[in-house]
């Protein structure tokens, strides 16, 4: 408790500069929420992305990106979404992936197509909406489930931590330019719930002393249960962080993102369990008056 | 509470049993085929496929209405002698409306207008804007056309997508007038996108006197060439939907695509054939001129033949498609993923070695951190590995990477509950306590805790099941079986093995 005004300080900081980050350069939107064509292949031999870009320039294909990844036999393709609305637009993304496979296929000998992902801008925008619905409501959820187990203070400094830790953890992505798309919304998701399940576990010790030391200044009391359950809380995440690992690991493009995150939320979440939702909860229960 | 039944007991390990046996259909071959043999399925990711979302055109099914609404209301108008003028379709408004020749005309030809027959109770209603007659669908019904539009499309697809021999595809409807199709391993569908992009509506019509003129009543339509376009009759004399069969042929050293008519089709095609001989009629397929060939003779036997530029391929697809029947509006692809076989393979790699990996160092932690408390969380947590897979199995559920991500998450989250049993047995040793009581309060206090954090975490995946789609829906749905498996197995199982150790040892000791 007694670093408890340095670490929420820190805390804010850093959710601060997050929110700074999120706005510029902002997040790295993956193809689910921005819409637009993904193409993966798999060649024989090494490829050069600047001759497939020629060549894909040639068929008249404009592309955001062209890259190895993995190996230089690996090519991934990136085009983004044709410009305007409409169902016009929406038939020609999805024309245009058959197009460039077939420009792919004839033009570097024996490649595979790996993965060929075209998603519409109507897709996009809804896949992105409920991606966030769901956070909403897990959040709303959390807060009430809280609200009615515990206390209206308990909940309140339970989902301030929370929106702390979604912060920050954008700003991770913000900054580590991880591709944000469905699968790291389910990351957020897995770390919102996994770290309430950190508060939770320190709020119960907190409700139960109350009950046993009804003597003792909250403060102390804050202490002692943060001290109780701190082995408790070390272990768990270490049990989670040794699960995610492996998927970072060797999870393969799509689970390294979403592993790289998880390992960062579990750091974030089990720090501010420590340090951030016990001295939230002295604060506001102060202001309820609470000595 | 230290004290479990025998009943109880059985009840555990046959629970336990119970799950092993319903695992087995996923490593051996079913003996017999009376056995339910439910098995998990790979998803596309890691079987290699293709996924795509097809969007019906709810505006053309609309428009379509309308404009049959309109043809009906100026055959009814005419056939009772009644005047109208400006009369006029808005899609916008889902409405048809004209003005009265006379004010005389007003109530007989809202009579014609309320005697229009409604394809479904309530479909519109015939009200009065500006002075003009309207003619309004109502939204619900509007909305409950396209839900039928899909329903049929669906069947429709799934007749299509067979005859190409595509194996264990999935349809399925999605949200008011969407289609989520699955095709395991076609890693190539072109083709098939090619097949759904057509709506296959074919109809028979006749010319228009001077087929090069514009004539009120016909629609110019683009010839096969689309060199030029011809003045088509919108009034159908034959429809597509009558047809009984299709099958492409050769004639005369073409490919062409054979017809068989059902009873109405071939009385329709003999009264027409036979009324006008000499002449020339078009057979429109989606709003283009396939052929316009010159009657020779009245064709009564309800059988004809299409020829134009066929391939092989373009005779087949198309005799596939009429066989199938028309779809009720145009379907188009808005959401397309495709996984090769060979990621799917180096994914289910992935997913595997990341499982085993991270399954053994979970169990390595809570050996040498709990010692014999910790062997008795792994076994649990071996329990709880094959109780979800038993629940994954009996569901028939897919299992994607993401998927298996959520199952190794919950492993690494289940042993909480284990961690959280055994430092409140830890606490309660230090605090002085003997070890049958030891072991009680920790349970009993433990339980409280465990069962409010796991509540949360079940409530935010809950929420990710209900708003995620495809592969994320079901990293939810592993988390969330997660959960229940881990109250089991935490909460009854290992409590279980923790009370036989202490009955059959009576310890001085705990080993905490």
């Amino acid at each position: 408790m007694r670093g408890r005004h340095a670490g929420l300080i820190i805390s804010a900081v850093l959710s601060i500069a997050s929110v700074i980050l999120f706005f510029a350069p902002g997040l790295n939107l993956g193809l689910d929420f921005r819409g637009g064509i993904i193409v993966e292949t798999h060649a024989p031999a090494p490829q050069d992305p600047t001759h497939i870009r020629d060549l894909l320039e040639k068929a008249k294909i404009d592309a955001a990106s062209v890259q190895s990844f993995g190996s230089p036999n690996d090519i991934r393709i990136a085009i983004n979404l044709p410009r305007g609305k409409g169902s016009g637009e929406e038939k020609q993304t999805q024309t245009l992936v058959d197009h460039v496979k077939e420009t792919l296929v004839q033009a570097v000998p024996d490649v595979q197509i790996q993965r060929a992902d075209a998603v519409g801008a109507s897709v996009s925008s809804e896949l992105f909406r409920n991606g966030m619905l769901a956070l909403l409501f897990s959040l709303g959820m959390i807060l009430i489930y809280i609200w009615i187990r515990f206390e209206r203070e308990f909940a309140l400094s339970a989902v301030a931590t929370l929106v702390l830790d979604l912060t920050k953890t954008i700003g991770f992505l913000a900054l580590t330019r991880i591709e944000f798309d469905l699968v790291m919304v389910a990351a957020l998701l897995t770390i919102l719930g996994y770290s309430t399940n950190d508060k939770v576990v320190v709020y119960d010790r907190i409700r139960e002393n109350m009950r046993k030391y009804r003597s003792m200044p909250f403060k102390d009391l804050l202490n002692l249960s943060i001290n109780e359950t701190l082995n408790r809380t070390l272990g768990t995440s270490m049990t989670v962080f040794l699960a995610a690992l492996p998927l970072a690991l060797f999870g393969g493009s799509t689970l390294t993102g979403f592993a790289t995150v998880m390992l960062f939320g579990i750091v974030v979440g089990t720090s501010s369990s420590i340090f951030i939702a016990a001295p939230l909860l002295l604060i506001l229960e102060r202001l309820r008056g609470r000595k | 509470m230290m004290y479990y039944s025998r009943l109880k007991m059985l009840g555990v390990v046959g629970v336990c049993l119970i799950g092993l046996l319903l695992c087995l259909p996923n490593f051996i071959k079913s003996p017999s085929s009376a056995l339910p043999w439910h098995q998990v399925h790979l998803g596309l990711d890691l079987k290699g496929g293709s996924y795509l979302l097809l969007q019906l055109d709810t505006d053309t099914l609309k428009h379509d209405r309308l404009q049959s609404l309109e043809g009906q209301i100026r055959q009814g108008l005419i056939a009772a002698h009644l005047g109208f003028l400006g009369i006029k379709r808005d899609d916008a408004a889902n409405s048809v409306s004209f003005l009265p020749r006379a004010e005389s005309e007003r109530e007989p030809a809202r009579k014609v207008l309320e005697a229009i027959p409604q394809a479904a109770p309530d479909e519109f209603t015939v009200s009065e804007q500006n002075r003009r007659l309207t003619l309004t669908l109502r939204p619900e019904a509007v909305q409950q056309r396209a839900r039928e539009a899909v329903t049929r499309s669906i069947e429709i697809v799934r007749r299509r997508i067979d005859s190409t021999g595509a194996i264990d595809p999935s349809i399925a409807r999605e949200g008011d007038d969407r289609i989520v199709l699955e095709l395991p391993g076609i890693s190539d569908p072109e083709r098939i996108k090619t097949l759904l992009g057509t709506t296959a509506r074919m109809t028979f019509h006749l010319l228009a006197p001077n087929p090069t003129q514009p004539y009120p009543g016909a629609t110019m339509l683009p010839t096969p060439d689309g060199s030029s376009q011809l003045a088509v009759m919108d009034q159908i004399e034959v429809d597509g939907a009558n047809l009984a069969d299709a099958a492409a042929t050769m004639s005369e050293g073409k490919w062409a695509v054979n017809l068989k008519f059902d009873n109405k089709g071939a009385d329709d095609f003999a009264r027409i054939t036979t009324a006008n001989v000499g002449k020339p009629f078009a057979i429109v397929l989606d709003g283009k001129i396939i052929t316009d060939p010159v009657i020779n003779s009245p064709i009564t036997a309800g059988v004809g033949e299409i020829t134009g530029n066929f391939t092989a391929r373009s005779a087949s697809d198309l005799a596939l498609l009429l066989r199938a029947g028309a779809l009720p509006a145009p379907l188009s692809v808005i959401e397309q993923r495709t996984i090769g076989p060979s990621l799917g393979i180096a994914s289910i790699h992935a997913g595997m070695i990341s499982l085993a990996v991270g399954f053994v160092l979970v169990v390595i932690f809570m050996l040498l951190f709990y010692g014999r408390f910790g062997l008795y969380a792994d076994w649990a947590l071996l329990a709880n590995l094959v109780l979800m897979l038993a629940i994954l199995s009996s569901f028939q559920a897919t299992l994607t990477l993401p998927g298996m991500a959520g199952i190794l998450l919950t492993l690494g989250m289940a042993v909480d509950a284990n961690i959280l049993i055994n430092e409140r047995i830890r606490e309660e040793v230090k605090r002085g306590r003997a070890p049958l009581q030891a072991l009680q309060v920790g349970f009993e206090r433990a339980t409280g805790t465990i069962i409010d954090s796991n509540a949360t975490a079940f409530l935010a995946h809950v929420m990710l099941f209900v708003f995620g789609s495809g592969a994320v829906k079901n990293f939810a749905l592993t988390i969330t079986i997660g959960i229940v498996t881990t109250l089991f197995t935490t909460l009854v199982f290992s409590r279980l093995l923790i009370i036989r150790w202490y009955a059959h040892t009576r310890p001085k000791e705990l080993p905490v």
